[in-house]
């Protein structure tokens, strides 16, 4: 990056853009706290997801005052404008990943404190399995878009905007074994509405993983990433074109 | 820096030079000699500003020229940079002053002069950075990187020198050990699942042999039939547990070997030709000759192939082909193994590869299947940095396909003995070579 006169600027602009990192790391450490709590039954690191999401939202607020501050007082051009606005972007996604987070962690408690009836203890796990693959699947999508911001890699950021089309299978897939089990048996309602809820949020996380591609993609490339989003793999075109 | 330290350095030493010169001038000589003297010494600081006096330095690869830490020795260096484990050192400022070659391999590349929160974000570790930064306290934090193979890591920080201020951040590699737990958990909980069932069926027989059908040999044919069966099945399933454990440790670990993938499809095609003979299908290995190496364990990849025709024979169509096709394109090369069954529910398709994931129960059971087939299937992928890509269409049968990135320069052939019959490749259009 080429330097301003003004080194103040610079730092300014850094302080920013590590902010945004450290924000990012609790957010990455509060999902996979969330997401050990539902495969584990750990009812600790739920706690400890539960709590974290204070510090993420201080941190937001800590972006968008310097953010603000930076706009007021430095009128930045360009590049340096396009920083700017990615970094409260990015904030705010992160903050709802933070909350998608807490919210799987409170499930979590919910569901280990209650014994999982009526379903056998093979299908639960199989369900949890599932939400283990596809919490392991947005956990990796996180880390690499944040990655992206850090290391500026429009590229990198571009392959995670691709890449979330398998997150959506898995949760269609858990979607509809989910709704299966309801129709057979109302009794298990209850706790298959939670895991339901589950699998959606950590669907809502890819997204936001994806929102967050966006915002580095046209951070470096001051450039939209174009068109619809293409699935991941052919996989899902070429079995769904079979659907009678 | 050090360069234009240097040159300042030589600035000072001309202009010290000059003076002294210029002195000894004035007195032996007369004013005109000084200016003569002072418009010399000018010029060649003038010079001197664009020229660099120095030879430069061989230094250790992507250090930064400005780098305080020029205090380390050089081989001092070299040692950390080719050390095993993976090492950073930070400056007071938290910012990344070194890190060896391992680190880079963990962190990626680019990492120079950052600050420690754009290189490493987990809470707990810049907690313990700030920690030893500030009061020197050494710290111990635990560490997940979950892309792109898990890895564990137990992170140590602790400040080495107090003025100016440098902290050592060293991690040390778990993932053995955490895996360990994981899987001796998993197998536990999967075998007294998995095995609890055959085991239940063959001692309820036991039971039964002893008591009212102990003399009805009839009975008897057909019981212990039966438990053959269960038996083997266990048999099966302790197999596919086990190969998947040994699979699943060595994961992280890449594979160093170059593998020409067509004789490894051949010789997993070649095991299974007898079980392919039972239903009366054909397996056909396509593709054209010379593909590039690719980086592998050629055991594991055998496994890898054999488990994917298996379960083409299986699920396929009784007197169909089983088609393995080869290609290389974009850096890859890849295998398809194509069944004609009657297809995948698409619902089904992205959690195939999940441990005991049945599309039917009954039917993998009477197959033979342990559940595991799959999922052996795409640890051995993962380990290999490869993908796995399932396609189905209903009623026209399913195709997996591997696709493995090519061996760095993989410019050596395939030896002429491995490769396709040369009539056969010569045909053109997707080349097709009988085996049964």
């Amino acid at each position: 990056m080429s330097e301003h006169i003004v080194k103040s600027f610079d730092e300014q602009l850094e302080a920013l853009s590590i902010l945004v990192s450290q924000m990012g790391g609790l957010a990455e450490a509060q999902f996979a706290d969330a997401i050990e709590a539902i495969v584990r039954r750990d009812s600790e690191a739920a706690e400890r997801a539960v709590a974290g999401d204070a510090r993420i939202d201080d941190i937001q607020r800590g972006i968008e005052d310097r953010a603000l501050k930076l706009l007021a007082l430095r009128q930045p051009m360009a590049r340096d404008l396009r920083d700017t606005l990615a970094a409260i972007k990015i904030a705010a996604e992160l903050e709802r990943i933070g909350d998608l987070a807490k919210n799987i962690a409170k499930r979590a408690l919910v569901l280990n404190r209650e014994p999982p009836a009526h379903l056998t203890q093979s299908v639960v796990q199989g369900l949890i399995q599932g939400l283990a693959r596809m919490g392991r699947q947005a956990l990796g999508q996180l880390k690499q878009v944040l990655d992206a911001f850090s290391a500026r890699r429009p590229d990198a950021a571009e392959q995670v905007w691709s890449r979330d089309g398998e997150i959506d299978e898995i949760y269609n897939s858990l979607f509809r074994e989910l709704l299966t089990y309801m129709m057979e048996d109302p009794r298990t309602i209850g706790l298959c509405t939670h895991l339901l809820f589950v699998a959606k949020n950590i669907e809502r996380c890819g997204d936001h993983c994806t929102n967050i591609a966006e915002v580095v993609y046209h951070m470096v490339e001051a450039d939209r990433l174009g068109g619809s989003r293409p699935r991941a793999d052919i996989t899902s075109q070429t079995a769904y074109e079979g659907r009678p | 820096m050090l360069e234009s330290l240097s040159i300042t350095r030589g600035k000072v030493g001309i202009l010290l030079a000059g003076m002294i010169a210029g002195g000894g001038a004035v007195l032996l000589l007369g004013a005109p000699v000084f200016w003569a003297m002072v418009v010399l010494a000018l010029a060649v600081l003038l010079v001197g500003g664009f020229v660099t006096f120095q030879e430069p330095i061989s230094r250790v690869p992507e250090q930064h020229p400005d780098d305080p830490l020029d205090i380390l020795p050089p081989l001092t260096r070299l040692v950390l940079d080719r050390l095993p484990t993976p090492v950073m050192l930070l400056d007071g400022s938290e910012r990344v002053l070194f890190v060896n070659q391992s680190m880079r391999e963990v962190l990626g590349p680019g990492l120079e002069r950052k600050k420690i929160g754009q290189v490493l974000r987990h809470p707990d570790v810049l907690a313990a950075v700030a920690d030893a930064n500030a009061a020197g306290a050494a710290a111990n934090v635990p560490l997940t990187l979950p892309v792109p193979v898990e890895r564990h890591f137990q992170v140590h920080v602790a400040r080495v020198q107090v003025a100016p201020s440098i902290t050592a951040l060293l991690l040390h590699d778990v993932t053995v050990v955490r895996r360990s737990e994981q899987m001796r958990a998993d197998f536990v909980a999967n075998a007294s699942h998995e095995l609890r069932t055959p085991l239940a069926a063959v001692s309820g027989f036991i039971d039964t042999l002893r008591g009212h059908a102990r003399d009805d040999a009839v009975a008897r044919e057909q019981f212990l039939d039966i438990m053959a069966g269960e038996t083997a099945r266990m048999r099966r399933l302790i197999h596919d547990l086990l190969s998947l454990a040994r699979i699943e440790m060595n994961e992280h670990v890449r594979p160093e070997g170059r593998i020409a993938l067509e004789g490894v499809v051949r010789q997993a095609a070649q095991v299974l030709m007898p079980l392919a003979a039972q239903d009366g299908v054909r397996i056909a290995v396509e593709g054209p000759p010379h593909l590039p190496e690719v980086l592998g364990d050629r055991d594991e990849l055998v496994q890898l192939f054999q488990n994917l025709i298996h379960n083409a024979i299986k699920y396929g169509r009784a007197g169909g082909t089983v088609t393995v096709t080869l290609a290389a394109e974009g850096g890859e090369v890849s295998a398809a193994v194509r069944d004609q069954g009657e297809g995948i529910d698409p619902a089904a398709i992205p959690r195939l590869t999940e441990r005991f994931y049945r599309v039917d129960v009954k039917r993998s059971r009477e197959r033979g299947g342990t559940g595991l087939g799959l999922a052996i299937v795409k640890h051995i992928v993962n380990r290999h940095q490869g993908r796995l890509a399932i396609e189905s269409i209903k009623g026209m049968g399913s195709t997996f396909t591997v696709h493995l990135p090519q061996a760095p320069d993989s410019s050596a052939r395939l030896p002429p003995g491995d490769a396709l019959p040369a009539e056969v490749a010569g045909t053109g259009a997707a080349p097709v070579t009988e085996m049964l």
